[in-house]
């Protein structure tokens, strides 16, 4: 069911994930945009796309 | 004078073989396959057989084995003269019982000493 | 009151039509016709994790602290991709334990340990009741928002004296609810079908629900988003409610906050209910793990437009917890309204349900039901079907969950918003995470060091988080808070230590969780593990090991009889026939007659008969299903002689399977691997053997055909050599035989290098279009003096004009000269005839060559196109007569060659009108358009 290839796969993007929604990389985002920060819209971003990936991990049949 | 069957299917080499013989002081008489050969050595019994193995009908190797299985032939004495070279089937005329098995293409004068040994021999 | 009665019509509507959608899951579950068995229904059931807390709340923390409500879905963003790793786990383990609750799994990880399950259900008791009571409030307080909201804003103190009579009745009809709900079998499995079905229907209804109003906001309120953010980045106090800075703790306690959400996620009883227990199938977890963080990211999308908007246009007063509410009120919308309070509805009862009947099985497995079978004299004293009792037990814990968490929100409820009761929740059920965790994956931790850990840091939670909350609420000098226990600085709830700077979550769960990891490893360092502690801990950690739970584990002895009568006082009747059918079909030792006398319970012989290990598993794993695995362990020994568990033979193979198993399966894959291998091997090897048997063969005849006139020629040249004195005529005689075999042995080798190339495709042909008449012609004059000397007749029937044909014209003619050529071999020794005859034949052009001879036997007629296959020439009775050349016994295997490379065939027939034999070649006509060129 987890060909280890996709384990690998799934376990490197837990940690991309990790990174993106933790400091030091939000502080990047945290940037006022005409008065509010940009950290909302960069977090829903970021989560988007990881989500993206996981979908695009998980739903591919294993090819191993 | 001894007399000498010569048993091939090539007529060529049955010209060679005959001159050959003649040369040498024996008698000759052809035959061009194995029922004609055998006929022959019933009608008139030679001292000697040059025997070839590719011939049309029966082939050499049945006229030796039959030759060897009758009585008034069984000591007869037959050279296998042949093209076919390979060790399997020089062992298999001489376990059929050849005196000898000379390979074509074969020198005229040990072929001519050989058979004047094996007539001395058979007449000794 | 109009308004009151529509409101209440329309919750107890809600809560009707939930019970209908349960009742029918249940009936479909029972024809084996699951609804739940979808990864959908699994990702919207394991939404439950969204409460009112999520609907009411989110909206609240984000106009306080900024983004930082958003870690409260990041966390289990995170926790659900590690799904398929972590999540699998625990799901197989569980299935194969048949675990009850987060508590059962925990007991059962650590040697079935009944004080380990019981100190689980009390932490999450506590923790939890808090939780519970926040739903209460957001039901409560919504529903008062609703009934009297008034345009001016006057803050919800109003509503407040409204609230406690309110919840107590709404705790009262979600109690009698989830009974109906979660406790309907007699027989007590840990699944529910028909609440994991309601559940999601749930999720989808507060879903919509909030995405409604965040659309109204928006595009109704506003003109849109851009107007929406245009206005409040306008505002100067918003200029930081976006940012870091918002959030408590700033980026320390951003981390703190994600890992708490992370591991709540994982430790919170429901969703280890419906994450695990309620899992249906393993592979629905693959989907989940990017369908749940779809469904967090979209119910998120608009809380912060609403939190926005609701600080734009409500001013300061107003309670941001309640702008889901408020806003669309403040516009009239009653509809909309009333939608909002349905959805926060569906939240709130969907996590009640989950919790309650979560940690209601808990209350009995763990805490009830162990007291109960300690009670020797107690347990042996009823008599008759226990069955009934474990569900009354369940229905007065769930009363009681409930209970607790009305009192909890009526006595101190109010300290807290709702995202702080949320949090304090979380922080306690996290002390769970080590134990569970370490215990996956580190077949060291033991009982004692989990226990110890858990308490230790349920202690510093409670310190740092709880007594405070206490003394907020006015129960305890707020002075313990500010000065610290005794007054001792470094003792301070909210800075223990002396750490200062962190929120107050994130300070709490640092210590409480550096105190619970660090007494679980220290104490399973320095502790020796029970031998069942051992079992569990490798059959938990090895969980994802292939074939692990095959062993066979009891070893001792107990009758059928003594089994079914222990099962049926726990289980009831149905379910016990049920279990023991199972296992009679599983097990192969048991006739048939037993098997059937047993499911009656009739046959008292059946009844003696010794129970098979198989069974008694069985037995334990059924009511380990309803009771947990410590209490069915306790209860299958009470009727089980002897040594319970091969244990050393289990550790052994647990020990040995990961490494053994994997090897053994390579070790497989491999020799398969090399068997057919070697097959195909084989199978080269034969079809190389007969080839170079072939070639031997050819290489033989080859040699054979050489040899013939080579010995003609050194015979001749040595009698040559050897008689001077010959007559000339001898002389030129033999020398002209010198010379025709020299020519004969020339044409043999041309004809087998030709052999040799038509054979590996190297033969080229230089194929053109030519009349096939003129070639005919013109072979036949070459052919016609040496045939006729030899005193054959030849002639030729030629009707065409023309015979247009692609060929190669040397070759084509070659081909007709070896024809001809052969038939004239075979032809009649009396009066021999050939004849040749060019024709027209459906489209081709066809050359058939006739002889007058005994013909062809049907069996010898492909075998002449064999390399050197000479047909025993009818032998004249006086020698050679006719001096007939003799063939290499190749012409005819080479002819064939090139005629079926020109794309036509050559084969053999009966003569039409000679007697003999026809060799026929056809050759297809040429192309119409080629011919006008």
């Amino acid at each position: 069911m987890m060909p280890p290839r996709r384990t690998e796969r799934l376990v490197v993007l837990v940690i991309l994930a990790a990174l993106l929604f933790t400091p030091p990389l939000i502080l990047l985002a945290d940037r006022p945009a005409g008065g509010l920060s940009w950290l909302a819209a960069y977090l829903f971003v970021a989560w988007a796309l990881v989500i993206g990936l996981a979908a695009w991990l998980l739903e591919r049949e294993p090819k191993e | 004078m001894a007399k000498v069957l010569v048993v091939d299917d090539e007529p060529n080499i049955v010209l060679s073989l005959e001159f050959l013989m003649q040369q040498a002081g024996f008698e000759v008489i052809t035959a061009v396959d194995g029922e004609s050969a055998l006929t022959r050595i019933a009608e008139m019994p030679p001292d000697l057989v040059l025997l070839d193995i590719s011939l049309p009908g029966i082939s050499g190797f049945d006229v030796l084995e039959r030759l060897r299985a009758m009585p008034t032939s069984a000591r007869l004495p037959i050279i296998m003269l042949t093209a076919h070279g390979r060790e399997v089937e020089r062992e298999k005329g001489l376990a059929l019982g050849a005196d000898d098995y000379i390979t074509k293409p074969f020198s005229t004068q040990a072929l001519v000493d050989k058979v004047k040994a094996l007539l001395d021999e058979s007449a000794a | 009151m109009d308004r009151e009665l529509s409101v209440i019509v329309a919750a107890f509507g809600y809560l009707a039509l939930l019970f209908v959608i349960a009742a029918w899951a249940d009936r479909r579950a029972r024809q084996g016709r699951s609804v739940i068995a979808s990864p959908f229904v699994y990702t919207l059931s394991i939404a439950v994790y969204c409460t009112a807390w999520t609907f009411y709340g989110s909206v609240g923390r984000a106009a306080d602290a900024g983004p930082s409500f958003l870690l409260i879905y990041l966390g289990p963003t995170l926790a659900m991709l590690c799904g398929p790793l972590i999540i699998r786990k625990m799901v197989r383990t569980a299935r194969a334990q048949r675990i009850t609750s987060i508590a059962d799994f925990i007991s059962a990880r650590y040697g079935k340990s009944s004080r380990l399950g019981a100190l689980v259900a009390l932490v999450a008791l506590i923790g939890i009741t808090p939780y519970i009571a926040l739903q209460l409030k957001a039901i409560t307080l919504s529903h008062a928002v609703l009934m009297h909201y008034s345009p001016v804003p006057t803050g919800v103190t109003s509503a407040a004296s409204f609230l406690n009579d309110k919840s107590f009745w709404v705790a009262l009809v979600l109690a009698v609810f989830i009974m109906l709900f979660g406790t309907r079998h007699l027989d007590a499995s840990e699944r529910h079908e028909g609440m994991v079905a309601a559940i999601a229907v749930e999720s989808l209804v507060k879903l919509v629900a909030f995405l409604v109003v965040g659309l109204f906001t928006v595009f109704m309120l506003f003109d849109g988003p851009a107007d929406l953010f245009a206005r409040a980045a306008a505002q100067p106090q918003l200029q930081h409610a976006l940012s870091l800075s918002a959030v408590p703790g700033g980026a320390l306690g951003w981390i703190g906050t994600l890992l708490l959400a992370f591991l709540a996620f994982l430790t919170l009883p429901r969703q280890f209910q419906v994450l695990v227990v309620e899992n249906v199938d393993e592979r629905h977890l693959l989907r989940a793990s990017w369908l749940f963080p779809l469904y967090l990211l979209i119910i998120n999308l608009m809380v912060i437009p609403i939190a926005l908007a609701g600080l734009l246009l409500s001013g300061t007063g107003s309670d941001p917890d309640s702008f889901v509410l408020t806003l669309p009120l403040s516009a009239g919308q009653e509809g909309l309204s009333l939608f909002v309070f349905i959805g926060g509805l569906s939240a709130a009862t969907g996590m009640v349900i989950v919790e309650t009947i979560a940690l209601s099985t808990m209350v009995s497995n763990q805490l009830v039901m162990p007291l109960l079978l300690r009670a020797t004299p107690l347990s042996r004293g009823l008599r008759g079907d226990l069955s009934g009792w474990l569900l009354g037990i369940r229905r007065v814990a769930i009363a009681l969950i409930l209970l607790l968490g009305y009192l909890y929100h009526a006595l101190i409820g109010d300290a807290y918003s709702l995202v702080t009761i949320g949090l304090v929740s979380f922080a306690a059920v996290s002390q769970f995470a080590p134990a569970l965790l370490l215990g996956l994956y580190w077949r060291g931790a033991c009982g004692l060091g989990a226990g110890l850990g858990m308490l230790a840091g349920i202690a510093v939670w409670g310190y740092t988080l709880l007594l405070p909350g206490f003394a907020q609420s006015g129960w305890l000098p707020m002075s313990f808070v500010e000065q610290g226990l005794y007054h001792l600085a470094w003792l301070r709830p909210y800075a223990l230590f002396g750490l200062d700077g962190l929120d107050i979550y994130s300070h709490s769960l640092l210590w409480s969780l550096m105190a619970n990891i660090g007494v679980l490893v220290g104490v399973s360092l320095f502790t020796r593990q029970s031998r069942l502690e051992q079992t569990q801990a490798a059959l938990f950690t090895g969980a994802l090991t292939e074939g692990i739970d095959t062993a066979p584990l009891w070893q001792g002895q107990t009758t059928r009889g003594a089994l079914r009568d222990l099962l049926k006082r726990y289980l009831g009747g149905t379910a016990t026939s049920r279990v023991l059918a199972e296992a009679n079909a599983t097990d192969r030792n048991t006739s048939m007659e037993a098997c059937v006398a047993s499911a009656d319970g009739e046959n008292a012989a059946a009844m003696d008969a010794s129970a098979s290990p198989q069974l008694i598993a069985r037995a334990e794993q059924a009511l380990a299903g309803a009771l947990g695995s410590a209490s069915a362990r306790v209860l299958i020994n009470s009727v089980v002689r002897g040594e319970a568990l091969d244990r050393e033979a289990v550790l052994r193979i647990l020990d040995s399977t990961s490494q053994t198993l994997e090897y053994n399966r390579r070790l497989e894959q491999k020799s398969r691997e090399l068997a057919r291998i070697g097959e195909e091997l084989r199978g080269a090897n034969e079809r190389l053997r007969e080839l170079d048997r072939l070639k031997d063969e050819f290489v033989a005849m080859v040699s054979h055909e050489l040899r013939t006139p080579l010995t003609s020629i050194r015979a001749f040249a040595e009698i040559l050599r050897d008689s001077q004195d010959m007559p000339d005529d001898k002389r030129a005689q033999f020398l002209e035989v010198v010379v025709l075999e020299s020519q004969r042995l020339s044409r043999l080798i041309e004809e087998i290098l030709d052999l040799a190339r038509l054979e590996s495709g190297r033969l080229t042909l230089h194929p053109k279009r030519l009349d096939l008449v003129d070639l005919t012609r013109q072979s036949l004059a070459a052919v016609q003096h040496p045939i006729e000397e030899r005193g054959v007749h030849l002639e030729a029937i030629i009707d065409l004009d023309e015979a247009q044909v692609i060929g190669d014209p040397d070759r084509l003619e070659q081909v007709i000269i070896n024809l001809i050529d052969n038939a004239a071999k075979f032809a009649a020794d009396q009066a021999p005839r050939v004849l040749v005859r060019l024709e027209r034949h459906r489209g081709h052009i066809r050359l058939s060559v006739e002889d007058n001879g005994p013909g062809i036997a049907i069996e010898e007629r492909e075998r002449v196109f064999e390399k050197f296959h000479q047909l025993a020439q009818q032998s004249p009775a006086s020698g050679h007569t006719r001096g007939r050349p003799r063939g290499s016994g190749l012409g005819l295997p080479i002819s064939r060659g090139i005629v079926s490379q020109l794309g036509g065939r050559l084969w053999v027939e009966d003569a039409e009108t000679l007697d003999g034999a026809s060799l026929i070649m056809e050759l297809p006509d040429a192309p119409r358009e080629m011919q006008a060129s």
